[in-house]
């Protein structure tokens, strides 16, 4: 962490705030009370927050559907509502530009209703930009909320109702104020997300539209504008460094000791009439929102001038070059997996014992630690990227180069998911279970092996497959780092997408539905996984 | 208590862990090809993002210097200089290729580069020769041009002049890409500058306040214009005017199964800026003379000709035969805009600024 986060941005900023070898402060206030800075510091902050409320209301009634229910198909949509998150914005920007565009169905079919021409214009408005949020970060809060609300005990809410609450005078009053943990977590990583979103901002905002990360990207590879970018990135490394230290001692406070209970033992499939409703419900709106544009990716991926065939398909796998890929693209499937595999290994284990660090050690030091964690996912990638050039070449060994850079960098960005997912889980245990086990001469390890590690196995696979996630839909960083011998699937789109023709859209398209594909493939075997770790419980 | 001894166990693992982590990681890395020593065996070449070359070109020059050449790719065009700027006192590589002249000035006054005079030039053009001091040499060059969906013009009514793009015939037809994030939008935004000029009745300030209020469309990049908002090709769109490349026509043949009789879109050749791409040796990379050779060697007609499919620019050596996609469907523009590179070098910015006040704000 000190060598392959801190140091490297230290540098890179030390290089803009003293470029003459001390500091100026005066020039840091002047950038920072430029009134652009301000509009973009407050459009930043404004957007991110609206999104995260979204995303959090729209993806609650998910939940707890994933949390109460059994219904058909349960696991293969669960694990294909985390697809979003690892496709690239060029590919998500056109499903929905085909979804919601001047030439989509929905726009003839409204042309024809309302008259005009394409009444619906979604493009380069803050609707396009907020809708993007939710899409790609609907999973982070159906998972994290959703994993804890299955293994809240459905009697704490029952009694409730017995004693002659309402249905939402339970759910506020015992469920909410049980789920907080799982809720904070999942939001302040959403709102980190987008809080620092470049992509989605660029591509689907259009250029009225910038956060700071699109900023800080535009003085530092565009203009090598060091002190603006270095100023920038103070700013919003602070910002986002005082909020999550907020939202640790919040967490802390929150932490209520619970029996936790097998998810399998919590869901059921719906009995009543109106139950079978909401879920039907609840399914379709998912479907909507998530199902609708990964089924435009996989129909244009499927076209050909003459019909539909596997025709773009079977070109990922030719030997034929595609300009600036030196493989042919279906080895970055390969090359994707084994990043992956190693990332989300490095980040789980580093990941558990974080947890442990912060969950076991209260006070001041617990927090700073956890909200350290969490900057990495709030530090601009060309910041990192940048930083690792100037510094890395500094040590001893030439570490620029090396490929090792990928999962590493990867590991680094997918920790805070581990670790947002496990702390809840690690808070939430009851003391008096581990103290019971002391009791009966258990050491404190094997105390921490046989009580902690069956409650936390579920919670880390939740970690787990994140972090797998994390790393195949990486691109900000890789872009940086990936040797072109061996590109990543988030970068073969890229390249295909970098050249016109309608096979090379076609092929980039066959790739984003791999990347679907390999992605929900991953997620079910993590589950399985998952099962039979709950078992144990 | 046990609690207050298990924080304390627990807290110490992962301090230990992670420093036994990064050791095991560090020392795996030190095994990496390290800094070179005398003679060369890997020449790293730095270059942008749309690089691309056969593998059996660089064999050949692997096999004939008996060296291994690594590439190391640095995002886009700006960002590898950039990065190169920032790495001069320790190079990342030996040699850069893909500055174009639009960021060249600021390459050069950084002094990143070390004199070469390949006796190849003397098939070059003396026009793509921008720097008299031989720092950097030109590879190849492109032409950054108007495109237009050719079934949306059937009558054959598409604009054909810069000027025209003003007219209200073609409202809320055209997207291009914002200069500041883009290398097309920069260079379309130039040959405004050009052909328009800074003074006089009608800047090029007002040419794109006409545009504005003619509806143009703003996007980030190239890969959003083309296939998002362009009407042409496999665009989602519905804008049939287009900023992209003078090949772009051919790669719509060429990057299509099976390959049409005709392309689909065509460009347009009045406004056309001319980008020329160059390579050069960095200094303090102790590249040598295997450097030099590989200057060389990018000029050699076996290099050139592999260029135009695998990048869709013009080889630089006039004796390089051209790919028959590109004759029937991919011709340079005849009259393109050229740009001083120290003036792009001094007013980019300004003009970026006072195009985004126009254009945005």
């Amino acid at each position: 962490m000190l060598v392959f986060f801190v140091y490297p941005v230290a540098s890179i900023l030390l290089l803009g705030v003293a470029p003459e070898g001390r500091p100026d402060l005066g020039a840091l206030v002047a950038v920072l009370s430029r009134p652009f800075v301000l509009e973009v510091a407050w459009f930043t902050l404004w957007q991110a927050a609206l999104s995260t409320l979204l995303t959090v209301l729209l993806a609650l009634p998910g939940a707890y559907l994933f949390a109460r229910f059994d219904f058909p198909a349960k696991r293969l949509i669960s694990a294909l509502a985390i697809v979003p998150f690892v496709l690239p914005t060029v590919v998500v920007a056109s499903a929905f530009l085909a979804l919601l565009g001047p030439r989509s169905p929905l726009n003839a079919w409204l042309a024809g209703l309302l008259g005009g021409e394409s009444p619906l214009r979604l493009e380069h408005t803050i609707w396009a930009i907020l809708l993007a949020h939710v899409f790609y970060n609907y999973a982070i809060v159906l998972r994290l909320v959703g994993g804890l609300w299955s293994q809240l005990d459905p009697r704490l809410e029952e009694a409730a109702r017995m004693l002659g609450a309402t249905r939402w005078q339970a759910f506020r009053q015992v469920t909410l104020p049980l789920l907080r943990p799982a809720l904070a977590s999942a939001a302040s990583i959403v709102f980190l997300f987008t809080f620092t979103s470049f992509g989605v901002i660029l591509l689907l905002g259009g250029p009225r539209f910038a956060t700071l990360e699109v900023e800080i990207y535009r003085q530092t590879a565009q203009l090598l504008n060091l002190e603006v970018a270095a100023a920038l990135s103070l700013l919003q490394m602070t910002a986002l460094g005082a909020l999550l230290l907020l939202y640790s001692r919040y967490q802390a406070r929150l932490a209520v000791g619970l029996r936790l209970l097998p998810a399998r033992s919590t869901a059921r499939p719906p009995r009543s009439r109106r139950e079978r409703l909401f879920v039907a419900a609840n399914l379709a709106g998912m479907g909507i929102l998530l199902g609708l544009p990964l089924a435009v990716l996989l129909e244009r991926s499927l076209a050909r001038p003459a019909g539909y065939g596997l025709g773009n398909y079977a070109a990922l796998f030719a030997p034929e070059r595609v300009s600036g890929l030196f493989v042919p693209p279906a080895e970055a499937i390969g090359n994707s997996l084994f990043f992956a595999a190693l990332a989300c290994a490095l980040a789980v284990s580093l990941g558990l014992l974080a947890s442990a660090a912060i969950a076991y050690r209260r006070g001041p030091l617990g927090h700073a630690f956890d909200a350290l964690l969490m900057l990495p996912l709030g530090t601009s990638a060309v910041i990192v990227g940048f930083g690792f050039l100037v510094s890395l070449g500094r040590l001893p060994f030439d570490l620029r180069t090396s490929p090792l850079l990928i999962p590493l960098a990867h590991a680094l960005l997918a920790l805070p998911f581990v670790v947002r997912s496990v702390t809840p889980v690690m808070r939430s245990i009851d003391r008096r279970l581990r103290e019971a086990a002391a009791v009966l001469g258990a050491s404190p390890g094997r105390a921490w092996r046989e009580v902690d590690l069956p409650i936390i196995g579920r919670a880390a696979l939740v970690g787990a497959g994140f972090a797998f996630a994390v790393s195949l839909g990486e691109f900000g960083a890789t872009v940086f780092i990936a040797r072109p011998e061996a590109p990543t699937m988030p970068l073969a789109v890229f390249r295909l997408l970098g050249q016109p023709g309608e096979l090379s859209f076609g092929m980039a398209m066959a790739m984003a539905c791999l990347l679907m594909a390999v992605t929900a493939a991953a997620m079910l075997l993590i589950d399985r996984f998952r099962a039979g770790a709950v078992g144990q419980l | 208590m046990s609690e207050l001894r298990l924080p304390g166990r627990l807290g110490g693992a992962p301090a230990r862990v992670t420093a036994l982590l990064a050791g095991v990681l560090l020392s795996a890395a030190c095994g990496a090809p390290a800094e070179p020593t005398q003679p060369l065996q890997t020449l790293r070449l730095m270059t942008h993002d749309s690089f691309s070359i056969s593998d059996e070109v660089l064999a050949e020059f692997e096999q004939q210097h008996g060296v291994t050449v690594e590439i190391l790719r640095a995002g886009d065009g700006g960002s590898m200089v950039n990065q190169a700027i920032l790495t001069r006192d320790a190079p990342l590589a030996h040699v850069l290729f893909g500055v174009d002249n639009t960021f060249l000035s600021r390459a050069l006054e950084s002094g990143i580069f070390t004199p070469y005079r390949s006796p190849a030039l003397a098939d070059v053009p003396a026009e793509l020769q921008l720097d008299p001091q031989y720092r950097v040499t030109p590879i190849d060059y492109g032409d950054v041009c108007l495109n237009i969906d050719r079934s949306a013009f059937p009558a054959g009514d598409a604009p054909a002049t810069l000027e025209e793009l003003a007219d209200p015939r073609y409202e809320g037809m055209l997207v291009v890409q914002n200069p500041a994030t883009s290398t097309p939008g920069l260079a379309f935004l130039l040959a405004t500058v050009q052909r328009f000029g800074e003074e006089g009745g009608y800047t090029w300030r007002d040419y794109w306040a006409d545009l504005r209020a003619n509806d143009v469309l703003v996007t980030a990049g190239w890969e959003d214009a083309y296939y998002g908002s362009f009407s042409g090709g496999a665009g989602e769109g519905d804008r049939p005017i287009v900023v992209s490349y003078a090949t772009s026509p051919a790669a719509e043949v060429y990057f299509a199964d099976p390959p049409p009789a005709e392309a689909p879109t065509a460009a347009v050749f009045d406004g056309c800026f001319r980008q020329v791409e160059f390579a050069g040796i960095l200094s303090g990379s102790h590249a040598g003379a295997v450097g030099q050779a590989f200057i060389d060697f990018m000029l050699s007609t076996t290099f050139q000709e592999d260029i135009p499919l695998n990048m869709f620019v013009f080889p630089a050596n006039r004796e390089a035969e051209l790919p028959e996609v590109f004759a029937t469907h991919g011709e340079a523009a005849p009259e393109p805009i050229t740009l001083d590179h120290e003036r792009i070098g001094e007013e980019r910015e300004r003009w970026i600024e006072e195009w985004t006040d126009v254009v945005l704000r």
